[in-house]
């Protein structure tokens, strides 16, 4: 029988004075580089505008391409390799013409002169600015809408403290996601918000797994003693190979989307990737943590209250 | 003897069965969204005020012909805004007379009353503005279906969104710009005379009499393909309109080789006004007008009383096809704007399938290997369920009639990760107790009892993410998240029940279980 742990007893909440300092230093990071870049950066399904995505027989520089296209007058276009180097996206600015003009002007430009050889576009979208703003708002609506799901199951499952822990516990991996995706220089796109929904729910899981155990084990015989910290670190000891065994294989799947899923799906299993590690991280050192520490802040004060009703 | 055994086999048969029996064959089963088997994906907004704006125009016109029969001199009727029109009588004396006219138009009612100065609103009703708006996206949708059929797509979408979007989603398409000309055009046909009187130069310094507008016509030069702008002086009024189109078919232009025109009949009452305009204007010019560019502008040598006319322009074969298919399926009762589109080209579609594919593929074999390396026997069981798993996955959403989008395939490659979680759970519960010296089949039974709460826990956390994924309107957000619910549905379903069944078959069976291979 392989087993990765036999009887595990680390110290996880002792250690979690540290924890907490990481876990600030990692959110602190995430949003100076949000600050520091002005936001996020979103894709055109947010901000409206036009991608082209080119296929060319031969590969071209991208300032060959720049050139072609410097005669369209349609605003400052970016244009990224995308996946190979025959493959290339051109994002244009909203215009004051259709997305049928501006495919038809980019077309024209780039077979102007037989400089760039023989291309295909493969993919067009537009979208306008109406359709954008509206994304933008129902993009926070969906994670907000996410948030208040798991506070609300949580509260009524377990009971507030652990609902608002696992809240905290998630906002750091969502902050944490966003963080990666500003550093990288990645765009905030439809795919992306829908891996940051996946990551709230799967991160959250962990907590609930954690959580269980610990209600269960004070249900049963609890050695005299043993400090609420104590027990909770047993909680997460005694579900630590489950943790890790599923955080596994959910890694695995995360990082074959990201190194085989191409290069559309990249930014997608980007966040999967990252958003596994903090949510499993998270659980232990964001959620636990302080259902820890706020229960021993409660219970302190209850004993001193009663110390000071004892007195009088 | 584990309980209800046959039962309990005789049901997993019957659900693999009856995935089986919805994924045959695969190729029709599974509906591929647009972004795997390319096509277009565009969302129209209809500009719906616009239908009320030109409805109280021609409400405006009537008024005025009503109040002249009557004898009653109008100083001024325009409209205000969308939905109000402004009289002002030449004078107050014919107030009661004007009001007794009025009183016939029941959708307006009287606002702002000056009698002295002879001067009032109309106002459309807000029932009628709410029912005008909702003519013009249900017509606007009808009109473009018809579009659609006569073009020839195989099953396109046309659905209304909302109060004033109309989605179209075609797939397969092989000229996407051609397909977009054809579903937006406005379409609305339009034959006037031209102003002979003003000339070009003057109209465009601006000398121009408040009946004449400045309009283009198009002219694509045949050798340097160089496109140049030809304007019009037109008067403003409309003597005919594409309503009265009975028929419009593709012919050959028989005075330039190689160019295409299109032919039209009119209806019984559009023959006889036609027939009336060509009379009173011979040796004048009729512009053929088609949403504000003049196709034509012919001279008319004498009376039509035939109903029968030809547009021509240089048309290529494809141009007078689109053309007569517009102007046989009619209008947009109001003009279209495009909101947002997404072309995909089958090429591009074909690898993001491949991808996709390659990604659920390397995952679930990944998954398999590590499962049953760790866990030997049960890993194999687990192993089992997850092919299940993914077998109820695909099936459920062939029965459904989901669609599968890139992103909804990345779902997939995600709940494979995911959906072993469960019998981890499981399989680490048991070994727990197992380690504290429990008899295998007790340790099984009480791994699975007690794991039990917490998967269903986990599970409807994630689901209820998923269900917020799926109530966002966009697509491919969608996409993932029917993937993920249905997969985590199928997951919870196979480690309980078929998970178990195994276990059952396997060890609970046995007389004596001396050890679980886990």
């Amino acid at each position: 029988m392989i087993e990765l742990f036999r009887n595990p007893n680390y110290d996880f909440i002792g250690k979690r004075k540290w924890a907490y300092i990481a876990s600030i230093a990692f959110t602190l990071i995430a949003l100076i580089s949000l600050a520091a870049r002005g936001g996020l950066r979103y894709d055109i399904d947010f901000t409206g505008g036009t991608l082209i995505q080119v296929r060319f027989e031969r590969a071209p520089t991208i300032a060959q391409i720049r050139t072609n296209l410097a005669t369209i007058q349609l605003g400052e276009s970016i244009i990224q390799q995308f996946g190979d180097a025959l493959e290339f996206i051109i994002r244009l600015p909203l215009a004051a013409v259709g997305s049928e003009e501006i495919s038809r002007r980019v077309q024209g430009a780039l077979s102007a002169n037989d400089s760039l050889g023989k291309f295909e576009i493969r993919r067009v979208e537009f979208v306008g600015p109406q359709v954008g703003r509206e994304l933008q708002l129902q993009a926070l609506y969906l994670v907000l809408a996410g948030l208040i799901w798991i506070a609300i199951y949580l509260a009524f499952r377990f009971d507030m403290r652990g609902g608002v822990a696992a809240v905290i516990a998630v906002c750091h991996d969502v902050i944490v996601c966003l963080g990666g995706l500003s550093i990288t220089n990645r765009e905030f796109s439809l795919p992306v918000l829908a891996a940051l929904l996946t990551i709230i729910g799967y991160s959250v899981n962990d907590t609930i797994v954690a959580y269980d155990r610990l209600r269960e084990n004070r249900g049963k015989f609890v050695p005299k003693g043993r400090t609420f910290a104590q027990q909770m670190n047993d909680a997460v000891n005694q579900t630590l190979s489950r943790t890790i065994l599923t955080s596994l294989t959910t890694f695995f799947s995360a990082a074959v989307l990201l190194f085989f899923g191409g290069r559309t799906l990249e930014d997608f299993a980007f966040v999967l990737f990252v958003g596994v590690i903090t949510g499993t991280y998270s659980t232990t050192y964001v959620a636990a943590a302080l259902v820890v520490d706020w229960t021993n802040y409660i219970e302190g004060r209850l004993r001193r209250g009663k110390k000071a009703v004892a007195k009088a | 003897m584990p309980r209800h055994l046959r039962v309990r086999i005789a049901f997993v048969l019957l659900v693999v069965a009856v995935s089986v029996w919805y994924l045959y064959p695969l190729k029709r089963a599974l509906n591929l969204g647009l972004d795997l088997q390319g096509g277009i994906h565009l969302m129209l907004g209809v500009e719906a005020d616009k239908h009320v704006a030109s409805q109280t125009d021609r409400t405006a016109e009537d008024l005025k012909r009503a109040l002249e029969r009557k004898g009653i001199g109008v100083q001024r009727i325009a409209r205000e805004g969308n939905s109000t029109i402004q009289v002002e009588l030449a004078s107050p004396q014919s107030w009661n007379d004007a009001l007794t006219a009025v009183a016939e138009f029941s959708t307006f009612t009287r606002r702002d009353e000056n009698q002295a100065a002879g001067r009032f609103k109309l106002v459309m009703v807000e029932r009628q503005i709410n029912q005008l708006r909702d003519d013009a996206v249900r017509q606007g949708l009808e009109t473009i279906r018809n579009r659609v059929d006569q073009f020839g797509v195989a099953e396109p979408t046309i659905t209304r969104q909302g109060a004033d979007q109309i989605l179209i989603q075609l797939p397969g398409i092989q000229d996407p710009a051609r397909a977009k000309a054809l579903i937006g055009k406005t379409a609305l046909l339009e034959f006037k005379m031209l102003d002979e009187q003003t000339s070009v130069e003057q109209a465009l310094a601006g000398q121009l009499p408040e009946t004449s507008e400045l309009l283009y016509g198009r002219e694509t030069d045949k050798q340097t393909k160089a496109e140049r702008k030809v304007p019009y002086v037109v008067q403003r009024r409309t003597l005919l309109t594409g309503a009265e189109l009975t028929r419009a078919e593709v012919q050959a232009d028989p005075n330039s080789l190689g160019n295409w025109q299109v032919a039209i009949e009119f209806t019984s009452a559009g023959t006889r006004i036609f027939g009336e305009l060509t009379e009173q204007n011979v040796g004048k010019r009729l512009a053929i007008v088609l949403d504000g560019n003049v196709y034509s502008a012919p001279r008319i040598n004498e009376r039509i009383p035939s109903g029968r006319a030809v547009i021509t322009g240089h048309f290529t074969v494809d141009d007078a096809r689109d053309l007569a298919i517009v102007l046989r399926a009619g209008a947009l009762p109001a003009p279209v704007v495009l909101l947002e589109e997404r072309t995909v080209g089958p090429s591009l579609g074909a690898d993001s399938i491949r991808q996709g594919l390659i990604a659920i593929t390397a995952s679930a074999v990944i998954v398999f290997i590590f499962m049953l390396v760790y866990y030997r026997l049960s890993g194999l069981i687990a192993d089992v369920a997850l092919g299940l798993n993914l077998l109820m996955l695909f099936a459920f959403m062939a029965a459904i009639r989901a669609t599968l989008t890139l992103p909804g395939l990345a779902g997939i490659a995600l709940t494979v990760g995911m959906a072993v979680d469960t019998n981890i759970l499981i399989f680490e519960r048991i070994r727990e107790e197992l380690r504290l010296g429990k008899s295998p089949r007790s340790a099984v039974e009480a791994g699975f009892r007690r794991a039990f709460r917490t998967i269903v826990d986990t599970h409807l956390t994630v689901m209820g993410t998923a269900i917020i994924l799926l109530s966002f309107g966009t697509s491919s957000v969608k996409g993932f998240g029917v993937s993920l619910f249905i997969g985590l549905g199928a997951s919870l379903f196979t480690a309980y029940f078929f998970t178990r069944l195994l276990f059952d078959l396997v060890y609970m069976g046995r007389r004596k279980l001396e050890q679980v291979s886990i």
